[in-house]
């Protein structure tokens, strides 16, 4: 079955067979590993408090200051045709990454999580499809499309060849709200949000 | 003090976009004169170029599919409007469409209603043209799969629909041909023919004719099995679907199939022209015009780039992409193919529209087939037996030198062939070509075609590309440039059978929406920054001008309302490929986003936001 869809043209795609024939459609619910306990809050509203909660996932903590998870990244951005829809950041057939708008929430578990879960108008579902480690290379590299470090060495109107690592500081709040050193001006990081 | 003001609050506004990239020079690309072809010299004296009756019947006013008519000339024969005129034109209503996406569908009037499709979630109203204002008849949701629109190329649009036998006929992103009652706005009947999960999506406006539907799919960025199909108009049963690449059973090609050329003459050639397999994920997808020939009984099908853009991973001639078929509308079967692009190395699909025409050629009237390609040139095909009488640049070439018309293959510059790990500069046309889908009209009164174009050339790096079903499969890094001269769009009038231009309109932006020519001698179309204008047809001269509230990338149209007087609609709402940067949540700072469409388009937020409304225009009456 996987090989009608899955042909393999390049060394680098038997990753991609080899997890696709491993996968069971029919077993595969549980699409990735699940810590014990409620998931990634994907939402700036919190019913009965008046601030944003934070949700942290400790499997996140390893690839912030990591140059080599997001440089692991970027190669995998093009190996799995991520590309082919968010361009080298830019977006096409999908959303843009380099901004500061986050439809699903910027912080890396956030991120993760929307690789693993798909998002309804036409993000793929990759969970159980990639290995989780994979997952957390390419979520780091898609966090670091934005800092200003990686826009900064943007070549020949193509950014993203030279991804920074993602400092853990820059995930401290929830990923809703502007960063501390910006001005109040809240609608210059909804614009353009749905 | 308030011009400094002006400045600064801009400033920011002109950070956000890259500067756009330097023209392509002018000794880049090839003269006409010395790559145009032709079988043999101009005959004008031979008589004079017009439809024939069958295919474009006598004008009653009404507007009932895209083309206008089978020969898809779109001429009106409504004159009310002159050129004398034509400057009191105004607005007489506008209905919002509140879909906020590229609008590239022809409003269509049937029976005093106007019938409109939006891009996606496709949502079809019907318009009573009786009352004052026109309002709502009904509206309907087709509610298509929302992760139709992640696997959408080119933004989410959708090229219109037809009405015919009581029924308006439209297809939706997520691959469904419905068939809705023009009376009660309830669907008679719902076709799913694409799968999402294989990359397909439908965008393509049908074409009805003898009690048939033929549609075809998109996605030819996403390595489907591309395909044409036709379906029981008042059933909504599949009659065949015949594939672009394969073997002659999947493509239809039997004992009556004839092609012209040597190179298209050989048993299964859509499986020995690709590597093992290659061809199952070859594209070929039928997302743009099928014309049916009322005279010969015939259907022409355009056929899309094949995929993946790198061509280095699918040596050979990639058969039957980037080209045309003429086959049996009953069974399918196919009669002859001509391939523009053999091998496309530079993403020409062979989609844009077929005009049918009978045209004086080397001393006798020829029934042609003209079709402006994305590969740069304006063919003259003589549509019985798919012979080519003359091939000539109407836009920036220098991919080829030419068309050869012994072998009809385009003559290859080795200089723009793509590579993998190398960026080939300034190749002209671009990859959405030196026109894309947006269709021309053409006038029997001036003799003229109406091509809306773009002037645009590109950078290319291609790199290996994996197959994953559902996601894009290009493996090429683009970056879009200007032609020569900087202007990125012009407006054409070209003699085909003087095989030259009468005269040109440049424009600022590529000029992404049809033409509509009328009796009155004006030519209707509109920019992506979002004037919709009236020229003469004779000269070019800019006649009247309107500014809607965003970018035109839509079909304008001509009809007699109720009141007996003339009436322009068109929809505005920038959008498509090359209004994806407004559209689409698309940053400007990605040269390489949206195909590399991006680079050349970077400017376009800085004079138009998204929209999407139907205006209508009349004189003062």
């Amino acid at each position: 079955m996987c090989s009608r869809f899955l042909i393999k043209l390049v060394v680098g795609t038997t990753i991609i067979a080899q997890s696709a024939c491993n996968w069971n459609p029919h077993t595969g619910a549980q699409p990735a590993e699940q810590p014990n306990r409620p998931g990634v809050i994907d939402s700036a509203l919190d019913p009965g408090v008046d601030h944003s909660l934070v949700t942290t996932d400790p499997r996140a903590m390893a690839y912030y200051d990591n140059a080599e998870a997001v440089n692991t990244g970027k190669r995998l951005f093009q190996q799995y045709n991520c590309s082919g829809c968010h361009s080298n950041g830019g977006g096409g057939m999908g959303p843009d990454l380099m901004d500061d708008v986050w439809i699903y929430g910027g912080r890396l578990e956030q991120i993760h999580q929307t690789l693993v879960e798909g998002r309804p108008n036409g993000m793929p579902s990759w969970g159980g499809k990639v290995p989780d480690e994979q997952l957390w290379q390419l979520s780091v590299y898609v966090r670091s499309l934005s800092l200003p470090q990686t826009l900064a060495a943007e070549t020949d109107n193509t950014p993203s060849q030279a991804p920074a690592p993602v400092p853990r500081e820059v995930d401290q709040d929830a990923g809703w709200s502007p960063s501390p050193n910006t001005t109040n001006d809240y609608t210059s990081t909804i614009k353009g949000a749905d | 003090m308030r011009i400094t003001a002006l400045i600064i609050s801009l400033a920011p506004v002109v950070a956000l976009a890259q500067s756009i990239p330097s023209p392509v020079p002018e000794n880049e690309v090839f003269k006409r004169e010395d790559i145009g072809h032709a079988l043999a010299a101009p005959t004008p004296e031979a008589g004079r170029t017009a439809a024939s009756a069958a295919n474009a019947p006598e004008d009653d006013g009404q507007w009932t599919m895209p083309s206008k008519n089978y020969a898809s000339t779109r001429f009106s024969n409504l004159k009310e409007i002159t050129p004398e005129n034509v400057k009191t034109l105004k607005p007489d209503f506008s209905f919002s469409l509140a879909v906020n996406k590229g609008q590239e569908a022809a409003p269509i009037v049937a029976d005093n209603t106007m019938y409109v499709v939006t891009a996606y979630p496709n949502i079809v109203y019907a318009l009573d043209l009786t009352k004052p204002g026109a309002p709502l008849k009904w509206s309907f949701a087709p509610k298509p799969a929302p992760a139709s629109q992640g696997i959408a190329c080119c933004d989410v649009v959708n090229r219109g629909g037809t009405v015919d036998g009581g029924k308006y006929i439209f297809n939706t992103l997520d691959g469904q041909t419905i068939a809705v009652d023009i009376k009660t706005g309830k669907p008679v009947w719902r076709t799913q023919l694409g799968n999402i999960n294989r990359g397909e999506t439908m965008t393509m406006a049908p074409t009805v004719a003898q009690g048939r539907v033929f549609v075809g799919d998109s996605g030819g960025e996403m390595g489907v099995h591309g395909w044409a199909a036709a379906l029981d108009e008042n059933t909504g049963k599949l009659l065949w679907r015949a594939y672009s690449t394969g073997t002659d059973a999947q493509v239809l090609i039997g004992a009556d199939f004839k092609p012209h050329y040597p190179g298209d003459q050989g048993k299964d050639l859509g499986v020995t022209t690709w590597p093992a397999q290659a061809w199952q994920i070859g594209g070929g997808a039928a997302w743009g015009w099928l014309t049916f020939d009322a005279e010969l009984n015939a259907l022409y099908t355009g056929i899309g780039n094949p995929g993946p853009w790198n061509q280095t991973q699918r040596p050979g001639d990639n058969k039957w992409t980037a080209g045309i078929f003429a086959r049996d509308p009953a069974s399918g079967s196919a009669h002859w193919f001509y391939q523009y692009s053999p091998h496309d190395e530079h993403d020409y699909d062979g989609v844009n529209e077929q005009i049918l025409l009978d045209m004086p050629f080397a001393g006798t009237m020829q029934k042609v087939l003209i079709h402006i390609d994305r590969n740069g040139y304006v063919y003259v095909i003589e549509r019985k037996t798919g012979t080519v009488l003359s091939a000539d640049p109407y836009g920036p070439v220098n991919t080829s030198r030419g068309i050869d018309l012994q072998s009809g293959r385009p003559i290859i510059n080795e200089e723009k062939q793509t590579k993998v790990g190398e960026t080939v500069r300034n190749i002209c046309p671009t990859a959405s070509g030196a026109k894309d889908w947006n269709p021309s009209s053409f006038s029997a009164q001036t003799g003229l075609l109406y091509i809306p174009h773009e002037n645009m050339c590109m950078d290319w790096m291609s790199a290996e590309v994996n197959y994953i079903a559902g996601t894009p499969y290009v493996g090429a890094q683009v970056h879009m440039k200007p032609g020569p001269g900087g202007n990125r769009g012009e407006l054409t009038a070209w003699d085909p059978v003087q095989r030259r231009p009468a005269w040109v309109v440049k424009e600022n932006f590529p000029v992404w929406s049809g033409t509509v020519v009328t009796a009155g001698d004006i030519v209707f179309y509109g920019t992506m920054d979002g004037w919709f204008k009236a020229v003469h047809a004779r000269t070019g001269e800019l006649l009247w001008r309107y500014k809607v509230d965003s970018g035109v990338i839509g079909q304008p149209i001509s009809y007699k309302g109720p009141d007996g007087h003339q009436y322009i609609a068109v929809l505005s709402g920038v959008g498509g490929w090359s209004g994806a940067v407004v559209s689409g949540p698309v940053d400007p700072r990605d040269g390489s986003a949206a195909l590399g469409m991006v680079n050349v388009m970077s400017d376009l937020p800085k004079y138009t936001t998204a929209g999407g409304t139907l205006y209508v225009f009349s004189l003062p009456h």
